[in-house]
């Protein structure tokens, strides 16, 4: 590979302009008219699921939720390139990238309810527990796509930070032992332009973080991270290029982060509500919708349908989220190992005494 | 095969029993681990061609392929970050920490997601991970070569921490550890690689057990990894002033057989625990503890620990006066409240 084929583009391609407007591309094609159409479903619903759960932090049903507000595109690209045997290692900003992935809004939502550290089992749909620690989940996505192509497998692997992440030495050992193994994972980060209050500039001062890729040898491509068309198509080739032995790629989206980090940050101590406005212009909703309108694609009756199943979505997990779980004290001693030690046990005994006791008590404390 | 084994037999069952070194018998756990299960593989730092610094892995390259035993870049957290996405994926990542003190840039992986994940997804992923570890002084290692860092990893919930003394117990434990659905740190003694016993590669050892090494009446001696044979040291000199000296063998730091410590320090009614590491915060000072609360009504003295300074380890030409030897362990033996009190500064 020549070194120029490992550098990404000046600026990031886009298929949709800002206004709706498709825009050609000599090496990206327009994803065809029925993913669209899935991918404008998933906008909406992943912008009714954002909302939803940020209305539920305000009302204490979730302990914090970090919204993806804004970075739909990415989320709902990222679901949707992977094919039935590959796997999605996500961070705690990209729930709608796992609800993508077929977990559901309210299994999603456990590790931020406080039910459990996470509410699905991965083999099921694919997706590795939602990471917060940051950069560390690149290297479990790379040691799982070596497994793979020890095994023969065709499984592609794709990995999402943020733009954060990429200043940890995680960020690079997995980069590095990606190209050097030569392994199917395709890293993908969600450039927001902010970790917590830090700015992209005190992360990096490589050109962009794209760039980052041919210093390991591996191609880098930068994506408008707000037209789901594009990221549709840029990590969809990085995909099939790994899938078919092409190795790992790093793919950066710019985008932004339309709201604080979580409920519990005050973002208009860094940054200036012009700097927020502006990039309402460029939401990846109306974008997308704009362009679905022009070419015919939707309808007054379509946007309805979409809009009643993405109410439903949010209906069931405001149910689900309202609902108090019946916790097991005893799930605190039981998944620590595969076999319990004498000391877990006697530990669990301890505390069964203490719940029995406290069952007998109004106060529940010491009598 | 390029290790050199003495007086090697195999027996009518294939079982390897002979004598040989810990690092004999910690190499033949892997050639037999690899040989026996598919997803098993050894990766690290100059583990291939070289067959590691201290020549744990001679061999295994060459004899089962680059597949099954390779190199990695130099990079901790990347051969640890990487183990748990192939234990998630199927595999039984076997991987070497170079030395005690380089295995430090991969603890966040260790501590927040291999000793973790399975409790995360309830159960839904393990870590059949088995992360071996150089520890240790006593051979004349330079700074960051000679820490004892089990402390750290036996604080940690999830993950199994085990520490053999003998090449049997290396072989054993070695083949229990790979065989764990759970992640286990593998702590290495140093300076027993080229200590030499018999070894049978038919005896199985479980994990979380502690071993009976010498019987005794008078006290017993708690000690693990390079401490044990001048735990038995101590022992003998003890027995030649008439004192039987009991020696167990901890060997697993986390969990902790408390059945056997209590029961052996009950049966002599006085204890003294040895470990190089320091003691403040230490594997020993939990171990002295946990005997307390089992054992107070039945104890003597107070029980006594001997434990390497509060100090960081010590340079080469200083580390004798760091580590424990068999003098220190004497005295801590002698000041456990007899009844037949050897008078003030006796001859040794």
């Amino acid at each position: 590979m020549q070194h120029d084929d490992l550098l990404p583009r000046d600026t990031p391609v886009a298929l949709i302009d800002e206004h709706g407007a498709a825009v050609a591309d000599e090496r990206y094609a327009m994803p065809d008219d029925d993913t669209l159409l899935r991918a404008y479903r998933g906008l909406v619903e992943g912008r009714r699921i954002n909302d939803q759960a940020y209305a539920l932090v305000r009302q204490g049903r979730l302990a914090v939720y970090p919204s993806s507000h804004g970075q739909e595109a990415c989320q709902v690209g990222a679901s949707l390139v992977l094919g039935e045997h590959d796997w999605l290692f996500p961070t705690y900003r990209d729930s709608v990238a796992v609800i993508g992935c077929g977990v559901s809004p309210a299994d999603a939502m456990v590790l931020l309810k406080g039910d459990w550290h996470s509410g699905y089992d991965p083999a099921e749909h694919r997706v590795a527990p939602q990471a917060t620690p940051l950069a560390t989940q690149l290297l479990h996505a790379v040691g799982f796509a070596q497994a793979a192509k020890h095994r023969g497998e065709d499984t592609v692997v794709l990995a999402l930070c943020g733009d954060g992440a990429t200043s940890e030495g995680d960020f690079h050992e997995a980069m590095n032992f990606a190209a050097v193994f030569h392994v199917p994972v395709v890293f993908f980060v969600q450039n927001n332009e902010f970790a917590i209050s830090v700015p992209l500039s005190r992360q990096t001062a490589a050109p962009s973080l794209a760039h980052k890729a041919i210093g390991y040898g591996m191609p880098g491509q930068r994506v408008d991270g707000n037209d789901v068309a594009a990221v549709l198509a840029v990590l969809g080739e990085a995909v099939e290029r790994a899938r078919s032995g092409g190795g790992p790629s790093l793919i950066e989206a710019h985008t932004y982060r339309m709201q604080a980090h979580t409920n519990a940050d005050d973002d208009t101590r860094y940054r200036e509500r012009d700097e927020v406005k502006a990039w309402v212009a460029r939401d990846p909703l109306s974008r997308m919708r704009a362009h679905l309108l022009s070419r015919g694609l939707l309808d007054d009756a379509a946007e309805e349908r979409l809009a009643a199943g993405a109410e439903s979505i949010a209906s069931a997990l405001r149910d689900a989220l309202n609902t108090d779980a019946d916790l097991d004290p005893e799930d605190l001693f039981r998944f620590v190992t595969a076999d319990r030690s004498t000391q877990l046990e006697e530990q669990w005994q301890l505390l069964r005494g203490e719940i029995e006791r406290s069952s007998l008590t109004d106060a529940g404390g010491h009598r | 095969m390029t290790i050199a084994h003495d007086d090697i037999n195999i027996d009518t069952n294939r079982h390897v029993v002979g004598t040989m070194t810990m690092a004999a018998a910690l190499n033949r756990a892997l050639a037999d681990a690899i040989q026996e299960d598919p997803g098993v593989v050894v990766f690290g730092e100059d583990v291939g061609a070289l067959g590691g610094v201290f020549r744990i892995t001679d061999g295994l390259a060459e004899r089962f392929g680059e597949d099954r035993c390779f190199d990695t870049p130099l990079a901790e957290s990347g051969i640890i970050g990487t183990a748990v996405g192939m234990a998630m994926n199927g595999m039984r990542p076997v991987v070497e920490m170079q030395f005690d003190a380089f295995a430090l840039p991969a603890f966040e992986q260790v501590v927040s997601h291999v000793a973790k994940l399975g409790n995360r997804t309830r159960g839904g992923v393990r870590m059949p991970i088995v992360i071996r570890i150089p520890f240790g002084g006593g051979i004349g290692g330079v700074e960051h070569h000679c820490d004892s860092s089990e402390a750290y990893y036996a604080h940690t919930p999830g993950l199994t921490v085990v520490a053999p003394s003998t090449p049997q117990d290396a072989y054993s434990l070695l083949r229990a550890a790979i065989a764990s659905p759970d992640p286990v740190v593998f702590l290495e003694p140093k300076k027993l690689y080229w200590s030499k016993g018999e070894v049978d590669t038919s005896i199985t050892a479980d994990l979380g057990t502690a071993r009976v090494v010498r019987e005794g009446t008078d006290v017993t001696v708690l000690a693990y990894a390079a401490m044990v044979p001048v735990a038995l040291e101590a022992a003998e000199i003890a027995a030649s002033e008439g004192r039987s000296v009991q020696v167990i063998d901890v060997r697993s730091l986390s969990p902790f057989d408390d059945a056997t410590v209590t029961a052996a320090v009950r049966g002599t009614g006085r204890a003294v625990v040895v470990a190089e590491a320091p003691g403040y915060v230490s594997v020993a000072g939990e171990i002295q503890a946990r005997v307390f609360e089992r054992c107070f009504e039945y104890l003597e003295a107070p029980v006594r620990r001997v434990t390497g300074f509060d100090t960081p380890f010590a340079p080469p030409k200083l580390e004798h006066w760091y580590l424990p030897d068999a003098d220190r362990i004497l005295d801590a033996i002698d000041s456990l409240h007899w009844d037949d009190e050897p008078a003030e500064g006796a001859a040794r």
